[in-house]
């Protein structure tokens, strides 16, 4: 079932702080183990500050799992890998 | 911390800049607002009315000063806010619209994500500045901050990132109000007050004897002169309203001119011309003395005058004083009607004594009354303590005096004997003193007046028997006899006795008045008897001389025609002799 599905992440981050750019290699790491198909977007809300309020981001960094629904958020670097996974429902798929 | 280091030249220079709030009474108790630039801490329970603060303070912001304000709720959605405060008559949807006001709703539900690794808060402060750029915010509301708490799992972070919001804050010189629940032992639950060091204000909202009351304190405000006592505040249809109801100290304003008691009686007991304006005035007296009718009385006799008055009382409604007062010739249907006297009837136990206070200094503030009755304060008896009584009495006194308010109250005492006493403690703050007596002699009750103090002012020193007829109020000075003060009917009968023996002596003069007229119109009549018979001999002896002289006037004419005779016929003898000798 999940396999037709496309995973779609947003990873909002605000500047090239060390929080997001860690975020960012960690969502990369994490994106090679994912077997569906995926879409990841990274916003930079101090680009688009008008995209914090729209889409009710409150914390950096934050990522979004857009698809499949429910929406998912995670909030922080990223840093566990494997809790990341969990969190996205995603590891059960392989 | 630099913030407030760069702040601190122009303070010692120019003083703390301040922003209106809007808020009726807090302006004026913290002269001028709150401090501009600066975040505030408004803390308090559930209920107390920390977001309509808030909000009175944004809207006035945008509204009346031309300074935009973004309102950052965390809790309430924004229609929900809307509709919260259009109760009270602000339509800040058109302010929204206007882009005046910009509602910035942070809603974080904490079951919607899970935490992994580091992160900070940075998006609240994008968002916010988007906020405050798009409408050039001057005002910030931040409510409430601490529901942060509850989504986020990590406080370290969350307080690292709230401590660098208010320096955010500070560093844009936005003024901000930010509403923290109130904890245990500390003023808000997550200890907000440590951020906030120029001002933290307490809301509280007491229930005593079953009576709610909510407060205001400024627990901290750097760098201005404050009050540190509780005031009492209100919500209500006109929104929120502190009530400053300290003493700011005795610089009353004096009046020689004198007002009228409406009693002439009593005003004639002052040097013929009444109590002085703005005195403070407390009737006292036992049940039924006469001491509501009295206090209408002076209503009455200002309102006459063209002047404006409030009547609060706390027994009777006004149809009910209308009708009572009729009776007396007091007509004061009219003065209700044509707004020249406000009637404010409310049960003691309605609102707190502090709030009662505080409604009524607020409606003075409003109509600004010449006159104020407050009937009687005895009703708070069972409101507070006697000490929060008179405190309470002491701020409106000092109110009333400091605008120059004459102000009338009305105390029931109880009729064992120790009418003074009871009221020791109202005594130093009035300036005059009237006491309503109702005694028992020769079977009957009889009201009696007397001046117990007028400071200030001749006054007679005698008690007064104190009339209510339909022809008005009346003073009667009691019989003093040999069996000393009488009054009512013992004085009547003996005032009537005393008429009598009166009219037994008026007729008695009477009498001796008209014998000696009589006397004297006698004497005039012989008087004028001898007159005429002196006038007849008058007349009489005149014409004796007259005769005489007469008869004098004739002897020497006889006589010298006599002579002439004689020498006649000797002239005529020698003349002839001659003749005949020639010849």
């Amino acid at each position: 079932m999940a396999q037709n599905e496309t995973t779609k992440l947003i990873l909002y981050v605000a500047g090239e702080t060390p929080k997001s750019l860690a975020a960012i290699a960690n969502l990369e790491r994490i994106c090679k183990e994912l077997d569906n198909r995926y879409e990841v977007q990274v916003i930079d809300l101090k680009k688009e500050p008008r995209l914090a309020r729209e889409h009710s981001i409150v914390a950096i960094p934050t990522l979004v799992r857009q698809l499949p629904a429910p929406i998912r958020k995670i909030i922080g670097d990223l840093s566990d890998a494997e809790k990341v996974l969990v969190s996205l429902n995603v590891k059960g798929a392989q | 911390m630099d913030q407030s280091v760069s702040g601190d030249p122009e303070k010692t220079t120019v003083g703390i800049a301040k922003s209106e709030t809007g808020i009726d009474g807090f302006d004026e108790l913290t002269l001028g607002g709150l401090p501009t630039g600066r975040p505030t801490l408004v803390c308090g329970g559930a209920g107390c009315g920390k977001t309509l603060f808030a909000s009175t303070f944004l809207i006035h912001g945008a509204r009346a000063l031309g300074e935009p304000g973004v309102f950052v709720t965390f809790e309430e959605r924004p229609t929900d806010i809307v509709s919260n405060v259009a109760s009270l008559g602000f339509a800040l949807d058109q302010l929204v619209d206007e882009d005046k006001i910009h509602i910035e709703h942070i809603a974080i539900d904490p079951s919607e994500f899970v935490e992994i690794g580091d992160y900070d808060l940075e998006a609240i402060f994008i968002r916010l500045e988007a906020a405050v750029e798009r409408i050039g915010a001057k005002r910030v509301v931040l409510d409430t901050i601490e529901s942060l708490f509850a989504a986020f799992s990590n406080p370290a972070i969350l307080r690292a990132e709230i401590r660098r919001l208010f320096d955010w804050l500070k560093e844009r010189k936005l003024t901000t109000v930010i509403t923290g629940e109130r904890g245990d032992g500390a003023f808000t639950r997550q200890g907000l007050e440590e951020y906030v060091s120029d001002c933290v204000l307490l809301l509280d909202h007491r229930v005593q004897n079953q009576i709610s009351t909510r407060r205001l304190r400024i627990v901290k405000y750097r760098g201005t002169a404050h009050g540190t006592n509780e005031y009492p505040f209100l919500i209500d249809s006109d929104g929120f309203s502190v009530l400053p109801v300290s003493a700011l100290g005795l610089n009353h304003k004096v009046y020689d001119e004198r007002i009228s008691s409406g009693v002439d009686d009593l005003d004639d007991m002052l040097s013929g011309r009444g109590f002085h304006r703005g005195s403070s005035i407390l009737i006292s007296g036992v049940a039924g003395s006469g001491k509501s009718t009295l206090a209408a009385s002076f209503v009455g006799a200002a309102c006459r005058n063209g002047e404006k008055a409030a009547y609060f009382s706390f027994e009777e409604s006004a149809e009910q004083t209308v009708r009572n007062m009729r009776s007396v010739g007091i007509d004061l249907k009219d003065y209700i009607d044509g707004g020249r006297l406000n009637y404010f009837a409310a049960r003691p136990t309605f609102y707190s004594l502090e709030m009662h206070l505080a409604v009524m200094l607020r409606e003075i503030a409003r109509l600004k009354p010449r006159i104020v009755i407050v009937d009687p304060i005895s009703a708070f008896d069972r409101s507070g303590d006697s000490n929060e009584v008179q405190t309470m009495l002491l701020r409106m006194v000092d109110y009333l005096k400091s605008h120059g308010v004459t102000g009338v109250f009305t105390n029931l005492t109880h009729a064992k004997g120790d009418e003074t006493l009871t009221d020791v403690g109202l005594s130093s703050l009035m300036d005059a003193w009237i006491l309503m007596l109702n005694r028992e002699a020769g079977g009957e009750f009889n009201r009696e007046l007397y001046l117990l103090k007028a400071r200030g002012l001749q006054h007679s020193n005698q008690v007064r028997e104190f009339i209510m007829s339909e022809n008005g109020l009346q003073l009667r000075a009691p019989y003093l006899g040999q069996e000393g003060a009488l009054t009512g009917s013992r004085r009547r009968a003996k005032e009537a006795e005393a008429g009598r023996t009166e009219a037994v002596r008026a007729a008695e003069v009477e009498r001796l008045k008209q014998q000696g007229e009589h006397r004297r119109r006698k004497l005039e009549a012989q008087i004028e008897a001898l007159r005429a018979e002196m006038a007849a001999e008058e007349l009489e002896a005149r014409r004796l001389i007259d005769a005489e002289s007469a008869y004098l006037r004739r002897a020497k004419l006889d006589e010298e025609e006599a002579r002439a005779m004689r020498e006649g016929v000797a002239v005529r003898k020698r003349v002839d002799g001659g003749g005949n000798g020639a010849e």
